[in-house]
């Protein structure tokens, strides 16, 4: 750690892994309400658990990126931040929002869309954070050393706070309502968000492999070059049948495919700066997380994205297991992942000590990376048969669940084990252990 | 990558590649805006019962665990042919009665069946929310579903 401001990231990121525990721990119970269906469902229906699992899984990616970007801004500004109070009382703002959020969903204080349904005093509250916070991060680039990860990282969160603004808008019609929904959804994750995950991979090469920035530069603006171009009109695979005009099928079946192309570059990227590196850097783990977030990431984004994105496969799997499956993927590996990258990389640095328990945290890597594939395949065949028995045979909805009842409890089992993983990951960060690398820390930063 | 491509160059197309897709991307949306409204949805029936019944909706979460238009979660039927599928286009009463006992019934307690919450609508709030579905059923969503089962 270079600055001193650079520790507000630690604040960020214990809070991320507290919600990171929640969402995990919610989501196993949402899996075994999938098999064993009268499991709370008077004292905490499925909706409610469903609904906490989901937003905290945004909340902390997101206080996963503020945290990333406090960390890295003042090390690549070469100043310290613009204000560390100011971060404080974001996170402090955040903390309260995302706190009353869980807790009114409890009592069934909510509102909106799904994904949105943060009470609108929340919502108004993420908005003033984000103001913050982009007032913050932006007058120290703009006051230090302004390089393209900087300016990538800020576009994207720049981005993700001007898209947060259509959660405030909800219109009665419910097909509008819809499409300016994406506008958030879509737009983040297959947008915005993909500039911060490309620039966080990006210095995470930079400082773990010692290749040239010149050449970490060209690839981080191809790279988010090619996420903006495919992503942005691929919206139009949200648009196909929700009222929208019949030419989205076409937009959308073409950009979308072209979607699996940054997700393909990141790997290229990732793989390709580590052969080249000349620098054997002592934090293994956080290298294992980052080269594991762009594979997982094009496995689950690219890959079991474009399986079922062309329109006319569409028709029938829209809306099946196979959705759920894409999602899982997609997000762990895009999202989750990184976010436990740059955790890996910058915990170490934050507590000032060796890079630490690393065999512990690449076992949890190998435990959530591996219980979420599997769980990946288990929904891609739960998806396949419903697609077949209830969208091509007809057969009622139940019914089909009811024949689904294997898989699901084979998912609850590779839940089970990303749990575990999490565990894992949160005691290999937190907990103080005699360190089992012993070079020194200052031979951890790298000469650019 | 080839010394072709400088870093300022790659820079200059992302920048302005990203602007020309996303001024793209809106003119649509602009189109698609009316569309909508015009086209692909019945905006004059589009009272305030059927809002409400977006409402009643949203309020009680629905979607956490039913799709609509196959978005939402995956754990309960797709709600936007529920009108259909319950025979509403034929027979709008008996539909309506059939979709309001259904809810009233909730939760069944059945062992091993998923269970819906009694969310205690009142009679105004179900007729508002069976109104929302039989409006939504008439979304033009270009054949979508596939067939009744949703």
């Amino acid at each position: 750690m270079k600055y001193q401001s650079q520790k507000v990231a630690f604040a960020y990121f214990a809070v991320a892994l507290i919600l990171f525990a929640s969402q995990v721990l919610f989501g196993v119970v949402a899996g075994y309400v999938y098999v064993v269906p009268n499991f709370l469902s008077e004292l905490l229906p499925f909706n409610i658990i469903r609904m906490v699992h989901t937003n905290s899984l945004v909340v902390w990616l997101l206080l996963g990126f503020f945290g990333a970007a406090y960390f890295l801004i003042p090390e690549e500004a070469e100043r310290e931040l613009h204000s560390p109070k100011l971060a404080y009382l974001q996170l402090i703002i955040l903390v309260i929002g995302a706190g009353g959020a869980v807790v009114g969903y409890l009592f069934r204080i909510h509102e909106g869309r799904e994904f949105l349904e943060q009470p609108l005093w929340v919502k108004l509250g993420i908005v003033v954070a984000a103001l913050i916070f982009l007032y913050n991060v932006s007058m120290t680039v703009l006051k230090g050393r302004k390089t393209a990860i900087t300016n990538v990282l800020l576009l994207g969160l720049w981005g993700i706070a001007l898209f947060f603004l259509f959660a405030l808008y909800n219109p009665s019609n419910l097909a509008l309502d819809k499409m300016y929904w994406w506008y958030v959804v879509h737009l983040w994750v297959e947008g915005v968000w993909e500039l911060v995950m490309a620039s966080i991979l990006a210095f995470m090469m930079l400082k773990l492999t010692g290749v040239d920035r010149e050449v970490v530069d060209k690839w981080l603006y191809a790279i988010v070059a090619l996420a903006l171009f495919s992503g942005v009109l691929g919206t139009g695979h949200h648009y196909y049948w929700i009222g929208t005009p019949g030419y989205w099928q076409w937009i959308g079946s073409i950009f979308s495919t072209l979607e699996v192309a940054p997700f393909f570059a990141m790997v290229v990227f990732t793989f390709v700066m580590v052969w080249k590196g000349r620098r054997e850097h002592p934090n293994k783990a956080a290298l294992l997380w980052a080269l594991g977030c762009s594979t997982l990431a094009f496995f689950g984004a690219g890959v079991w994205g474009f399986l079922h994105t062309l329109s006319s496969v569409n028709y029938l799997t829209h809306g099946t297991q196979i959705t759920a499956a894409h999602g899982h993927l997609a997000f762990f590996g895009a999202y989750v992942a990184l976010n436990l990258a740059i955790i890996s990389y910058a915990m170490p640095l934050l507590r000032q000590r060796e890079p630490y328990n690393q065999v512990l945290n690449m076992v949890s890597f190998w435990m959530m990376a591996g219980g979420m594939s599997f769980m990946t395949f288990t929904l891609t065949f739960a998806g396949v048969i419903q697609t077949h028995l209830q969208r091509v045979l007809g057969e009622n909805y139940m019914d089909v669940q009811d024949q689904l009842a294997f898989f699901y409890w084979l998912r609850l089992g590779s839940g089970v084990v990303v749990v575990l993983g999490a565990v894992l990951f949160i005691y290999a960060m937190f907990v103080p252990r005699k360190e089992i690398l012993t070079r020194p820390v200052a031979d951890t930063q790298p000469a650019e | 990558m080839s010394d072709m491509m400088t870093k300022s160059r790659a820079r200059n197309i992302f920048y302005g590649g990203s602007l020309f897709f996303f001024a793209i991307f809106l003119a649509l949306t602009v189109h698609s805006h009316l569309y909508v409204v015009n086209t692909s949805t019945d905006s004059a029936g589009l009272t305030e019962s059927v809002a409400n019944g977006k409402h009643v909706w949203e309020k009680h979460a629905c979607i956490n665990c039913h799709t609509i238009l196959g978005e939402g979660a995956y754990f309960a039927p797709e709600l936007g042919n529920v009108w259909v599928r319950y025979g509403g286009p034929d027979d709008a009463e008996g539909a309506r009665e059939a979709l309001k006992a259904w809810m009233k019934a909730q939760p069944t307690g059945i062992e091993g069946r998923r269970q819906m919450p009694n969310f205690n609508l009142s009679e105004k709030e179900l007729d508002d929310l069976v109104n929302f579905f039989e409006w939504v059923s008439r979304i033009d969503t270009q054949g979508w579903p596939p067939n009744e089962a949703g």
